[in-house]
């Protein structure tokens, strides 16, 4: 079977729910992505959600639109494949009703009595419920759908799910819990527990995607206090866009020091054809001013990061941009340093 | 102030912010955008701008960083605007700023608008403290409610003669836009009336009317939700009922507001393809909304100091001086070398975000953008706010 044959040593053996989350502008979906693609080497399936229906993967992963139905969206080593979903509140209800009530006619005039519009749009909380509760279908919905063996092969051996950003995720997640104290008894509380239950199970991570700029940082601070508080399980941090360091460190900080540098470095200039003049040579100098400047800063929010003692992994800044192949570099990136 | 005109979009026009924070009819400016464009700041950045050249300000702000909250001197979130310190105050303006707390807001419209017994039923609901307290989608309502609130207190004592608001980071682009016409969408409907119709004099009768459908309904939703919940929900629609038409009315003359003269939208947007696609999407929505757009601030644009070397030659010279025979060299060669290598990384970034920049003005024709170096540092501090804002007004 794929995900016994696939089995390696990777930080996160065992989980199943993969929910990708960091500071709006880090790249968290291009990040999801390549986690999915790494989880899919070796012949795995594997899911990867979106839920905020800004349709983010299919142009990281340069696909057509994707809907709320599953769609192959790549291929993977050894036969591995990622299917894509983005997941709508309303077909979430629809199925929901039809797959636990039942309910033919009944839903329709639920939707004709504007009940289903009030749910997925005006009752607060209601869309995250039914967001998240297509997830965990995902996730605990088996190959075979008549199998009632509990170690019947799952639908897909890992689901990745590209989650709101850190601001928003724990009121996110935790939506489940809130609805729990409110129905009391009941399909939905049933519902909620066992949503809540997986959530907080070792077999799902949340991994915190940021830069090392302050904000980023702080809010990963944050959220990983916020998760810890809320008991839900705290993943890997990925410090996405590191750059590489042009200049080796003794140059950096002393670059620009004195007046002999001026002159020597515009001599340098010189020699190699380039036109020296005072505003050029100022400029570089300042240039590296400023860079050593950032690269001091950076090393102080990794410090910060560090702090957090969670398996943290890095991904290059991609000056060029990201598109679907360098989405698979980084993919290998992530497998290479252990996140699947 | 010299204006550097290589601050300024080669094509298409140029926003003028200065212009627009110096009319005295502008009396609200939106910034709006996608998270992590750096929203808050503009909109902090912007209101100490206005204030210094002598507006009376208060910024709303929904989220906001911790340190750039402390900037502003909101150590608290105690939701009411509070007077920002280390301003220069000699043009006559003042600069007040506040953090948007939900559950208050919504608390205080409870309270303002229904009986001390009534608002104390509500505000024990179960439901009521759920929904202002901790889900998605009641920020957007009370993100409206205040900025309604703040204009009217501004009309009424003065205090202030310009509201400059950062949307909240919703999902969706614009939802607080939706707000008044969701809730309108939901008071219009039926399903209202089913929420409703047990706790109404003389619901029975009422109900008769469509009653076949009513019962369908009922019928499913107890099945769906379980009896104890329908029913809490019902008294909780039924406890805010009266509030609704209330709430929705001051929604709707906020929605209004905006669309006034007097209002302006500022687009917010990185040189990044995502978020320069977020903001054409914003584009589409504000003139579907026929929402007075002012134009888009494109933050973050990476400069180069050393102006007139390309990358290219940049790189060359970087790798004449590496393969220089030793006897050439000098003890300074590989800093140099480093330098020009530096250098030509940044210019490819710098040459990259003008591109993307430029196509995206180009796409845009006749809207007036605005482009913002990205600063070396993180801003959280008054004098990073102004330096950003002398950028913003292309300076």
């Amino acid at each position: 079977m794929a995900s016994n044959a696939a089995a390696r040593d990777t930080d996160w053996e065992g989980v199943r729910l993969h929910i990708v989350t960091g500071k709006g502008g880090t790249g968290k979906t291009t990040v999801a992505a390549a986690l999915a693609l790494a989880l899919a080497d070796g012949g795995r399936r594997v899911l990867l959600a979106e839920v905020e229906g800004r349709q983010g993967i299919c142009q990281a992963m340069d696909v057509a639109p994707l809907g709320p139905s599953e769609r192959r969206i790549a291929h993977a080593a050894g036969g591995g494949e990622v299917y894509g979903l983005a997941v709508d509140a309303k077909a979430a209800l629809m199925e929901y009703l039809q797959t636990f009530y039942k309910l033919g006619r009944a839903g329709g005039v639920l939707e004709k009595f504007g009940a289903v519009d009030f749910a997925t749009t005006i009752a607060p909380g209601v869309r995250d419920v039914l967001l998240i509760g297509k997830v965990y279908e995902a996730v605990r919905r088996r190959r075979d759908p008549r199998a009632k063996d509990p170690k019947a092969p799952p639908a897909y051996d890992a689901v990745v799910l590209d989650a709101p950003p850190t601001g928003r995720i724990v009121r996110f997640l935790n939506v489940n819990h809130e609805v729990a104290d409110l129905a009391r008894v009941g399909p939905i509380r049933s519902q909620a527990d066992s949503i809540t239950k997986l959530l907080r199970s070792p077999r799902t991570v949340v991994h915190v995607v940021t830069l090392l700029e302050e904000m980023p940082v702080q809010e990963t601070v944050d959220a990983v206090d916020e998760l810890r508080v809320a008991h839900l399980p705290v993943g890997g941090v990925v410090v996405n866009q590191v750059r590489d360091q042009a200049l080796p460190e003794p140059a950096l900080s002393a670059a620009g020091r004195s007046a002999s540098d001026h002159e020597a470095g515009a001599a340098d200039l010189t020699r190699a054809g380039v036109k020296a003049t005072d505003a050029l040579v100022a400029g570089l100098l300042s240039e590296a001013a400023d860079h050593a400047a950032r690269v001091a800063l950076e090393r102080q929010e990794g410090e910060t990061v560090d702090a957090l003692e969670r398996p943290t992994y890095r991904l290059p800044a991609l000056p060029e941009g990201v598109d679907a192949n360098s989405i698979r570099m980084l993919a290998q990136a992530l497998a290479e340093q252990g996140m699947a | 102030m010299t204006s550097r005109r290589s601050n300024r979009s080669n094509s298409g026009a140029t926003l003028d912010v200065d212009a627009l924070i110096a009319d005295p009819n502008t009396r609200i400016v939106v910034c709006c955008g996608a998270g992590g464009v750096g929203k808050t700041t503009t909109a902090a950045a912007l209101g100490l701008r206005a204030a210094e050249q002598g507006r009376h300000v208060v910024v709303l702000t929904i989220d906001p960083a911790r340190r750039l909250a402390q900037s502003l001197g909101l150590t608290s979130l105690d939701n009411t605007p509070r007077p920002v310190k280390g301003i220069d105050d000699t043009a006559g303006g003042s600069l007040d700023a506040m953090m948007l707390d939900m559950k208050r807001t919504f608390d205080e419209v409870v309270q303002a608008h229904s009986t001390p017994e009534k608002a104390e039923q509500i505000l024990s609901n179960p439901f009521y403290q759920a929904v202002s307290s901790s889900f998605a989608g009641t920020q957007e309502y009370m993100a409206m409610e205040k900025l309604g609130q703040l204009r009217a207190r501004a009309d009424r004592d003065g205090s202030w003669d310009l509201i400059v608001v950062d949307t909240p980071p919703s999902r969706s682009a614009l939802d607080f836009l939706d707000a008044p016409k969701r809730l309108g969408s939901f008071l219009d409907g039926r399903f209202i009336r089913v929420l409703t119709a047990p706790a109404k004099a003389g619901g029975r009768a009422y109900l008769k009317m469509f009653s076949a459908g009513v019962n369908l309904v009922t019928t499913t939703l107890t099945k769906v939700l379980g009896g104890q919940v329908l029913t809490d929900v019902q008294t909780f629609v039924a406890a805010l009922d009266t509030m609704f038409g209330g709430f929705r009315q001051r929604a709707e003359q906020t929605y209004a507001l905006l669309q006034a003269g007097g209002t302006a939208f500022l687009v917010v947007a990185a040189p990044e393809q995502d978020a320069l696609r977020e903001a054409s999407y914003f584009l589409d929505r504000l003139a579907e909304e026929r929402m007075p757009l002012a134009g888009v601030v494109i933050n973050r644009m990476y400069r180069v100091t050393a102006t007139g070397l390309s990358s290219g030659r940049a790189l060359a010279a970087a790798e004449q001086l590496a393969d220089e025979p030793t006897e050439n060299a000098t003890s300074t060669s590989p800093t140099t070398e480093g330098l020009l290598r530096l250098h030509a990384a940044h210019a490819e970034i710098a040459s990259r975000h003008k591109t993307l920049a430029t196509r995206f003005t180009a796409g845009q024709p006749g809207i007036p953008v605005v482009e913002v170096p990205a600063a070396a540092e993180d801003i959280h501090d008054v004098d990073g706010l102004r330096a950003i804002g002398v950028a913003l007004a292309g300076g």
